[in-house]
């Protein structure tokens, strides 16, 4: 890296940044510094991402034409079952949390690094070894059980490797547990002297309440998986019913964490779009404390909603009936969130920046999603469109839609802290827009598809299903050259990208108050918090004129 | 050595701070673990409610006897652990009482997975072990057995790393590569180690003494 620095030109750091404090595989590779450990995890998801991402375009493919004409069915089985898995527990769970959780969490709150830094290298390692499971199960020959592992069928009949596939996912849910118990501790233990808990950035927030659910809900995960090694490597007969064991039992334990997984998934991505949106609106963030009592309702709640995945599980009607109303409660603080962040544009000065168009399509795609959301916590709805293209199409618009969008805003909205460098903003922009619509173009005909009755899992389909699907496969085209944009265009950014200033979008964080990259030790000074986040002061006078005291009114607590 | 520095780390600056986010850690971690052995007793719940005469005739099968011992030696290696981390946290005490505190957890720690080992000797040659030729006549006997071996074993493997951890204690102690005097790391070893005793308080009941009370 080139460290030519011309008079007068202050704002770049004279120092080492933590990029240039060792450039020798073993000083990453035995790293503690969380800023390094975050780029071993954005290099290993990314590398997972495209894996996912080119199972699925096989998958895709195949759907063009109603009865198949490349992948036999088992082929095909395995090939989604292997997209599930990778994306679900190697790229859409630790994306936002390990990266920039890793990453901004210190940063936010004034720290010089996570409270465990060596528990964090050691889970970036679990990480590894549980990538190694998946990758070994892929070249062994794949699984083909869904990344649900039904049982009896993951246990009894499946003659594919879910031993290797489901350790995988064991190995890798230690690293999430010791990621969560990290960053708890982190939030409790490092905060700067006056940041206090409704001083916290609502991505601290996001990710705090997000480890919480991680550390309670993965290890139900980790014993359900158990379980299920256990009764197929030793014969246990915990799930067979022909022995008296009860397979429903593993969808309550497996769905006791794979409900709440989907806010681990979902949380932090409200966080990104929460440091969004008050920055390019340059307003102040409407609604804070209710932003914070919605991150704990939804975290909360979370946890009790896992039956509306069962309905049709033969499980007792009135656990159906709570479980339905509960999952309608749980759209309440979600649907907070939405109205604080539109109220938050409202009167603002907008500038469609890529990290607002990122977050701006977070909004409309998790709106969607959530509001086809409810369709599903509804018991007679449900039951018309379980195991279809709809289920599909909603969970792709909050993992997908939701989630992935807001994974891009954030890596536009902190390139230039991570990597010191600039990239070229009309390229973002063209980016983002693109992968809008790649998305909707992808996913919206699935909510019809299955709507009309076409099952998902299946690898043919009836003909009057056909127009759908192309329309479907074409947009994953658009969509998979939009996820390949950034990749070109950022690794453009890194070799030939001008030098960032500390502080590229005039953002009120604490993160921008340090170089752009950070030095090793985050902060050249003790950082001293005296106001809330989101001071943004461009806000249009003729909004009020009471808003200078209410901004004083929170400094006070 | 006069006072805590030599015990401080990355990324604290001061030592108190350091111990009660190692101890907070911890805790937010046993809360983990808790949910870890609750998913598994919320198994054997379900599972005994739905067979309750099956789990009692299984229970019976069990050998009371090294259920029993073992929980007098795993309730006196809590003390010993006790008595370790608070000596420990005690300046004025000595060093000699911590490490020989900690040589007691170790050895009883160990006595107890010896003892385990004879009883899964003992259950192996009674054919307890479900599949073909499993002993018992009741169908879901089966399930209390694998659940039995499951949870012992998932107990056993986190008692070794609690001997480990303590283990390792002792050795960098005694060859005075650690102070051991106010070092956060006892306590937080003791505290996982009550973790493996309790947990066990609640198994002994679940494995042994299901039919054997009327």
């Amino acid at each position: 890296m080139s460290d030519v620095v011309l008079a007068g030109e202050l704002p770049f750091p004279q120092r080492p940044d933590y990029l240039a404090a060792g450039s020798t595989l073993r000083s990453w590779l035995t790293t503690t510094d969380h800023k390094r450990i975050a780029i071993l995890y954005a290099v290993t998801i990314t590398v997972f991402f495209f894996m996912g991402g080119a199972a699925i375009t096989a998958v895709r493919l195949e759907l063009f034409v109603p009865n198949g004409w490349f992948l036999t069915s088992d082929t095909y089985n395995r090939l989604f079952s292997f997209h599930g898995i990778i994306m679900v527990w190697f790229f859409l769970v630790p994306s936002i949390p390990n990266t920039f959780g890793n990453f901004l969490m210190p940063l936010m709150i004034g720290a010089p690094d996570v409270a465990f830094p060596r528990l964090n290298l050691f889970s970036w390692y679990l990480t590894l070894v549980g990538g190694a499971f998946a990758v070994y199960t892929l070249i062994a020959g794949g699984v083909d059980t869904g990344w649900t592992f039904y049982t009896p069928f993951s246990t009894m009949f499946s003659n594919t490797h879910v031993l290797t596939a489901a350790a995988a996912v064991f190995v890798v849910g230690f690293a999430s547990i010791a990621t969560g118990v990290n960053f708890i501790a982190t939030t409790h233990m490092l905060r700067a002297p006056g940041m206090t808990w409704f001083r916290l950035p609502l991505f601290v927030w996001s990710i705090y309440a997000t480890s919480i659910v991680m550390v309670l809900s993965t290890p139900v995960l980790a014993i359900s998986l158990m379980l299920v090694i256990a009764e197929r490597w030793l014969g246990l007969p915990i799930f067979d019913p022909t022995r008296g064991g009860d397979p429903i039992l593993f969808q309550h334990l497996f769905w006791f964490y794979s409900h709440p997984a989907v806010y681990i998934m979902v949380l932090p991505a409200m966080g990104v779009v929460s440091e969004i949106i008050p920055c390019f609106a340059r307003r102040r963030l409407f609604g804070y404390d209710f932003m914070v009592y919605a991150i704990i309702a939804i975290a909360g709640i979370g946890f009790f909603v896992w039956g509306h995945h069962m309905f049709v599980s033969g499980q007792s009607p009135y656990a159906s009936l709570i479980f339905s109303f509960l999952s309608f409660v749980i759209a309440v603080p979600s649907a907070i969130k939405v109205f604080n962040w539109t109220a938050s544009l409202y009167r603002g000065q907008i500038s469609f920046n890529s990290p607002m168009l990122y977050a701006l399509g977070f909004v409309g795609l998790f709106t969607t999603g959530g509001l086809s959301g409810l369709f599903l916590a509804s018991i007679p709805v449900d039951v018309h469109v379980t195991d279809t293209y709809f289920v599909v199409a909603h969970f792709h618009y909050i993992m997908v839609g939701g989630s992935v969008s807001a994974f891009f805003g954030a890596l536009h909205f902190w390139w230039p802290k991570i990597t010191g460098k600039m990239y070229p903003e009309s390229w973002a922009q063209f980016a983002a827009i693109t992968m809008y619509f790649g998305f909707n173009m992808t996913f919206l005909p699935q909510f019809f598809a299955g709507y009309l009755g076409m099952p998902r899992r299946y690898h043919t389909y009836p003909a009057e299903f056909q127009l759908y699907n192309v329309m479907s496969s074409a947009g994953a085209a658009v969509l998979a050259a939009a996820y390949l944009l950034p990749l070109m265009y950022l690794t453009w950014s890194l070799l030939h990208g001008k030098r960032a200033p500390s502080n590229p979008w005039s953002a009120t964080g604490l993160e921008w108050t340090t170089s752009s990259p950070p030095p090793p030790n985050n902060f050249d000074m003790q950082p001293l918090v005296d106001r809330g986040p989101y001071q943004y002061h461009a806000e249009r006078e003729s909004a009020g004129t009471d808003a200078p005291e209410v901004q004083n009114a929170r400094s006070l607590r | 050595m006069t006072d805590a520095t030599a015990l401080l780390r990355e990324p604290w600056e001061h030592f108190e701070r350091q111990q009660r986010a190692g101890k907070f850690g911890i805790w937010v971690f046993l809360a983990s673990e808790t949910l870890f052995f609750g998913a598994l007793m919320l198994t054997y719940a379900v599972c005994r409610v739905e067979h309750p005469e099956a789990f009692a005739a299984a229970g019976r099968a069990t050998n009371i006897w090294f259920g029993t011992i073992n929980t007098a030696i795993l309730l006196t290696s809590s003390l010993t652990m006790a008595v370790a981390s608070q000596a420990a946290a005690q300046s004025e005490r000595s060093r000699t009482l911590v490490l020989t505190c900690l040589g007691l957890t170790a050895a009883l720690g160990l006595a107890f997975i010896v003892v385990k080992g004879f009883e899964y000797k003992e259950d192996i040659d009674k054919q307890l072990i479900p599949g073909a030729g499993f002993a018992l006549s009741q169908a879901a006997a089966q399930l209390f057995y694998g659940l039995y071996w499951l949870v012992t074993g998932v107990h056993a493997i986190h008692l070794t790393i609690g001997i480990v951890l303590v283990v390792r204690l002792i050795v960098l102690g005694a060859t005075r590569r650690i102070r051991l005097r106010e070092n956060p790391e006892i306590e937080v070893t003791a505290l996982y180690w009550h973790l493996v005793d309790i947990v066990w308080i609640f198994l002994y009941p679940l494995i042994y003494l299901p039919g054997r009370a009327s």
